[in-house]
């Protein structure tokens, strides 16, 4: 079978077996589970699980891990850093722009992957950038300096970097920390779009409601170990997110999708 | 900043760069006369000074200027912050010391009769580089990007580690070699004849040719060194490529005019203010900048107090020093 057969059919992402220790300290251990194409998962946990490192070891800025890592059915390792950019994009969580460039500058290097070295972007290129900023809402300050963006505004232009760097795949490093509720739902359900465009999502998060609103599925880790991982409606009872947070919730369901939401103000342990 | 702006602005960068070269080796304690120029031979001292002495020097001077100039940038890019200058970073220290030595220990460390200092002044650059990227890096976390503070401080840490040394390599060696290299770390393009220029040459052009193959992968890289793995960059081997690069030009640069400083300061941010910051054109206005600012303020030292001279580098500096500080105000604002 054709390579790109098999990663049409296979899941977009596999992890069996994915350990990390960095100093004797063990940070993931024995983390497996897929991700099938077209899916939407939520990876949640509580501060210093290994949610982020885990993102980390997938995309190669970590090295050290044992185990195995799929991207489209062949190691990670195996693929060119050029050629794993086309299949998996990353939005981590992001560096302050120092210098000024324009918002479709930052989305144009989105196709660093896909302009062969010494070229310039072709007609083709800027068509997709223009394309990626109309999808992503931004095209009204696409040119304005990334620095004068609010917080908002710039993580959505991130994404739309990632968008034009059209992998089947988006992994996303808490995309909506730090923003207001405007904003968070605006990035989510453009998210949610390009789920429905048939991109895989893969989202790091602290909100339980969007990690279980948005994403079909969760995966949960504790101390480096996956101690949920399934349909993103069975998290939340509380006998499960008592075993990833601690603590129990209140809960109650959503009027319009029926899922169930949790409000602040829990019962107290 | 228009396509045709950014054209423009190198277009006339260029042709400053052709007329700067082409007039400043006329210009002296007397003009060149025509005739001297097509008639060295026949003319006496004044075709002599010109060919063997103006021209190199004129030479030198812009060679210099452009491979600070791009190393500034490349650092700049790397660190993610304005401020990181070979100066600064503490990698002209750690070439001089390269260099030093090389002068002290000179005869038993040329190879074939060519002077190995560029070599050596080349290996303190990358030592130096290593040495501070290493430790910044370490303090803050590679991923979380470069404080400014912390880097400036690591950078005078390692500049005076280096400079240490160099004050150490002074202090054995005898009054003539001490002289040498005194008179040298001031900073200046005191070249007569050829020999200097092509032992500069090969290493400055090198690393400019790196720099300029990059300009995408410096972009990217300015983004963070998450985001550019996640783009596709080879992070580890790009930035080796860049430090290599950048250790060449101020390796050669070094070796033979001394640490001038500031010019990879200056340079790349007003080149930024006239081009933008996309390094496809920021690489190569800086290189045409650098080298025109440089030659003339060669031309400057050399006229200005003739027939004695004052070294490029105590001008740079006196031109830099405030420029970095209101840098540094700005930004901390």
């Amino acid at each position: 079978m054709r390579d790109d057969v098999a990663a049409q059919i296979g899941p977009a992402l596999e992890i069996s077996g994915l350990s990390l220790s960095i100093g004797g300290t063990d940070i993931l251990r024995n983390v497996s589970f897929d991700i099938p194409q077209g899916g939407f998962r939520s990876i949640v946990g509580p501060n210093g699980s290994g949610k982020t490192t885990l993102l980390r070891c997938v995309m190669g800025v970590i090295t050290g891990w044992t185990g195995d890592v799929l991207v489209g059915g062949r190691p990670v390792a195996s693929h060119r850093r050029r050629d794993l950019a086309r299949l998996v994009s990353y939005v981590p969580q992001s560096d302050e722009m120092v210098f000024p460039y324009t918002g479709r500058e930052l989305v144009m290097m989105g196709r660093y992957p896909h302009i062969s070295p010494f070229t310039r972007p072709s007609r083709a290129d800027i068509e997709v950038v223009e394309h990626t900023l109309e999808t992503t809402g931004t095209l009204s300050f696409a040119d304005r300096d990334m620095r004068t963006l609010s917080g908002g505004e710039r993580q959505k232009m991130f994404i739309a970097g990632a968008l034009a760097q059209e992998a089947g795949t988006m992994l996303l490093d808490e995309p909506t920390t730090f923003l207001d509720p405007r904003h968070t739902d605006e990035i989510l359900s453009i998210l949610a779009d390009l789920n429905r465009s048939g991109i895989t999502i893969v989202i790091v998060t602290h909100d339980i409601n969007h990690a279980v609103h948005y994403a079909d599925s969760v995966t949960a880790l504790v101390d480096g170990s996956i101690v949920f991982n399934g349909l993103s409606e069975d998290l939340m009872k509380n006998e499960v997110l008592g075993s990833v947070y601690g603590k129990e919730f209140t809960l109650v369901k959503h009027p319009v999708s029926g899922k169930m939401m949790v409000l602040p103000g829990g019962p107290r342990p | 900043m228009t396509r045709a702006r950014q054209t423009g602005v190198l277009i006339v960068l260029f042709i400053g760069s052709v007329v700067v070269l082409l007039t400043m080796p006329l210009i002296g304690m007397k003009l060149t006369p025509i005739q001297a120029i097509l008639d060295p031979a026949g003319s006496g001292i004044e075709g002599e000074i010109f060919w063997r002495i103006r021209i190199p020097r004129v030479l030198a001077a812009w060679l210099a200027g452009a491979g600070l100039a791009s190393a500034g940038m490349a650092f700049q890019a790397l660190f993610r912050n304005s401020l990181a200058t070979p100066f600064t970073l503490g990698v002209a220290s750690g070439a001089a010391l390269g260099a030093a030595l090389s002068i002290r220990f000179g005869v038993a460390l040329s190879i074939a009769g060519i002077s190995s200092t560029p070599l050596w002044a080349f290996a303190g650059a990358s030592v130096s580089i290593l040495l501070v990227y290493g430790i910044t890096s370490g303090i803050i976390g590679a991923r979380r990007g470069m404080n400014t503070a912390t880097m400036l401080l690591v950078g005078v840490a390692v500049s005076f580690f280096f400079s240490s040394l160099n004050m150490f390599t002074q202090y054995i060696s005898d009054f003539t070699h001490t002289f040498r290299i005194i008179r040298w770390l001031m900073g200046g393009v005191q070249v007569t004849g050829y020999r200097s220029v092509l032992e500069m040459l090969p290493l400055v052009l090198g690393g400019l040719l790196i720099t300029l193959l990059l300009t995408r992968e410096l972009d990217i890289l300015t983004t963070g060194e998450e985001m550019a793995a996640g783009r596709g960059v080879d992070v580890v081997r790009t930035r080796n490529l860049l430090f290599f690069g950048a250790s060449l030009m101020v390796g050669g640069v070094v070796a033979v005019c001394g640490p001038i400083g500031f010019v990879g300061l200056m340079v790349p941010h007003i080149c930024r203010l006239l081009v933008g910051p996309g390094h496809r054109f920021l690489a190569p206005a800086s290189i045409l900048a650098g080298g025109s600012f440089l030659t003339l303020s060669d031309t400057f030292a050399r006229t200005i107090i003739a027939p004695a001279e004052i070294p490029v580098g105590v001008i740079t500096a006196l031109l830099g020093g405030p420029f970095f500080l209101a840098l540094l105000i700005r930004d901390q604002r």
